[in-house]
């Protein structure tokens, strides 16, 4: 039995009005069903994915926005490296992508992956995090961010429902800008976020972006019927001669070049890569993801018993707000780096970040899909503060 | 002002200017020197160099020199005025972006991965790139920033170009005749006499003759010829 997808009349916006300005109405989803509608309302030209387990809903249900008529196109491809290599190839026609996966499906991707960057492929990616280490598992943990985070892709780190809605939208933006043109990857956390349902504010599902525009773009897309596009995108620069390596090392320069360009639309369209609370505290909890949300109520409790801490969200992973958290931390005595993941992943970046890295502390971390007490950052909090706390769990 | 960006050569391994903290103008400005001013004065210091240094040359990119789009045919005429005016100006297109091997003919062309040998051969101390895809333009400025003491100038459809000495972003045919007038008036003043004369034609190029075209005089993109939407086509290689 065939099925005629609806074809659906749809207002388009900017990225400016569909974030800051459109009327939204509450919701009560998942973080996955929030990345899924935020692609339903980006007017998405082809979503590939490998839905393998362990993802999330994610490409199920845009699958099911597919059905429904919000996205044009929907490929399933063989496995995650097949997905990967596929959106690489969809983007040569210059259209707007989207895909998901999480823990061992972004490795096995990852080799396609890390070449987006390079054939500036402004695709969109959703990571939702689960544990990658024997023994197998797939019980969150974050630990496969740190495995994206060289590839010159942009990485936004949502800490909620809300925030996976709004930075997936946020991405396809950023991706699109011709000074950018990079992929940019949302990743939340699995289960803890993409299975558990939170208040989302959301526009209208009448509302869509403005289509792809194949024409600005930084590198021709592969119109054949465009002149200009009869050109091979990638040249093949391994020729042995200086000036073939040189156009390699200058090639890489730009992919983080536009990396670094990104955070100004991130200011634009996110606020900012990091929140900041109570600036002039001694002690800060930095987090990102749902790491934040315990850091929020540990910020939270910390103030109801007078206590000088601060927090800092990091929302943006790469680029890395550097200037932005030297800035902040500039008086503090010391930073509790909470984190889903064993390697301490951020910690290494926050000390990485400022001159006097010895502030620190690494922790606390939980991983293996352990659940993160804010009594753990509490702990840690009343260390930093030379006071005493009885931990109990 | 500083001067941020300047003319080369900075080096075996060029740092990015984005990595030494330049940010590109916002629309309607310029940049000079890795700095941002007006556009007008983007355009006048670049027009002091294009009179001034030896051998200027405008290099155009694909993205004028095909007809591909509407504005195109009018930037690509205004551009010929611009380089009318410009004493012994040269136009080296660039017009894809694959490497030449085994050698590119430099007084034909010029290429993103290996620009230094056509700005080295023909002697070249002041360029306009222009029509260049904003990907290949950064790799290229970067690129002769590296290896060579020649000043660059980027005017560009879209954001400009940190990389160049002068960037003008956001580019039309009307800008393109705005420098042309502020050429005319930096020549006036610096007291050089020239009749408007449009660049020679270029050497290395045969004379055109497209009635006769086949599948074969594509060589290796003949794989890439399509017919447009309702077209039959029954000569095949």
């Amino acid at each position: 039995m065939s099925y005629e997808r609806p074809k659906l009349v749809k207002t388009f916006v900017d990225i400016n009005y569909m974030l800051k300005e459109a009327p939204r109405k509450q919701h009560f989803i998942t973080g996955a069903q929030a990345m899924a509608e935020a692609v339903k309302r980006a007017n998405v030209d082809m979503a590939i994915a490998y839905p393998i387990t362990p993802q999330s809903e994610v490409m199920h249900l845009v699958a099911d926005a597919f059905h429904q008529g919000h996205v044009k196109e929907y490929y399933r491809a063989e496995e995650e490296l097949g997905t990967m290599s596929a959106i690489a190839g969809a983007s040569r026609a210059g259209v707007r992508l989207f895909t998901a996966t999480s823990g061992p499906g972004l490795l096995r991707g990852l080799e396609a992956i890390v070449s987006w960057s390079g054939h500036r492929v402004p695709a969109v990616l959703g990571i939702l995090t689960r544990v990658v280490n024997a023994p197998l598992s797939i019980q969150p943990d974050n630990i496969e961010m740190a495995y994206m985070m060289h590839c010159g892709a942009v990485m936004l780190h949502a800490e909620n429902q809300q925030d996976t809605f709004d930075m997936t939208l946020a991405a396809f933006a950023i991706a699109e800008k011709v000074d950018v043109y990079i992929p940019v990857a949302v990743a939340t956390e699995g289960f803890f976020v993409t299975h558990a349902k939170g208040y989302v504010n959301m526009t209208s599902d009448e509302l869509a972006l403005t289509p792809f525009d194949a024409i600005a773009a930084p590198v021709p897309a592969m119109d054949n019927e465009t002149p200009p596009a009869r050109i091979q995108r990638d040249a093949p620069v391994q020729k042995s001669n200086f000036m073939s390596y040189l156009i390699h090392a200058v090639w890489q320069q730009e992919i983080w070049d536009c990396n670094k360009r990104a955070m100004k639309y991130v200011y634009e369209y996110l606020g900012g890569p990091i929140e900041v609370q109570n600036p002039e505290a001694d002690v800060f909890v930095v987090a990102s993801g749902c790491a934040a949300a315990q850091a929020r109520e540990a910020h939270r409790t910390s103030r109801e018993l007078g206590l000088s801490v601060g927090l800092i969200k990091v929302r943006a992973i790469r680029p890395f707000p550097v200037d932005e958290i030297r800035a902040t931390v500039k008086n503090a005595k010391a930073l509790i780096v909470p984190e889903h993941n064993i390697i301490g992943w951020l910690a290494q970046e926050v000390k990485a970040a400022i001159p006097n890295g010895g502030i620190v502390v690494g922790g606390p971390r939980v991983y293996g899909g352990m659940t993160l007490p804010v009594e753990l950052i509490m702990k840690e909090i009343h260390t930093a503060l030379g006071l005493e706390f009885n931990l109990k769990l | 002002m500083t001067k941020r960006v300047t003319q080369g050569p900075a080096g075996y391994m060029p740092q990015s200017a984005p990595s030494m903290g330049v940010e590109l103008a916002p629309k309607g400005q310029g940049l000079l020197y890795g700095n941002v001013v007006t556009e007008e004065e983007a355009m006048r210091d670049a027009a002091i160099a294009l009179l001034t240094m030896a051998n200027p040359t405008i290099f155009p990119g694909p993205q004028i020199l095909w007809d591909w789009k509407d504005d195109v045919a009018e930037k690509a005429a205004a551009l010929l005025e611009l380089a009318s005016e410009i004493p012994n100006c040269k136009i080296i297109p660039m017009p894809d972006y694959r490497p030449k091997y085994p050698k590119i003919d430099v007084k034909a062309e010029i290429n993103p991965n290996h620009p230094n040998l056509t700005i080295l051969d023909n002697k070249i101390k002041a360029c306009i790139f222009i029509g260049v895809h904003c990907h290949y333009a950064n790799l290229t400025l970067r690129m002769i920033r590296a290896g060579t003491d020649c000043y660059t100038i980027a005017l560009c459809a879209y954001m400009g170009h940190e990389e160049a000495m002068a960037s003008i972003n956001d580019l039309h045919a009307s800008d393109l005749r705005k420098f042309k007038e502020i050429i005319i008036e930096e020549r006036k003043k610096l007291g050089i006499e020239w009749t408007t004369t449009e660049p020679p034609r270029n050497p290395s190029l045969p004379k055109e003759d497209n009635s006769t075209l086949s599948p074969v005089d594509y060589g290796e993109y003949r794989s890439l010829i399509m017919t447009k939407k309702g077209e039959h086509v029954t000569d095949v290689e």
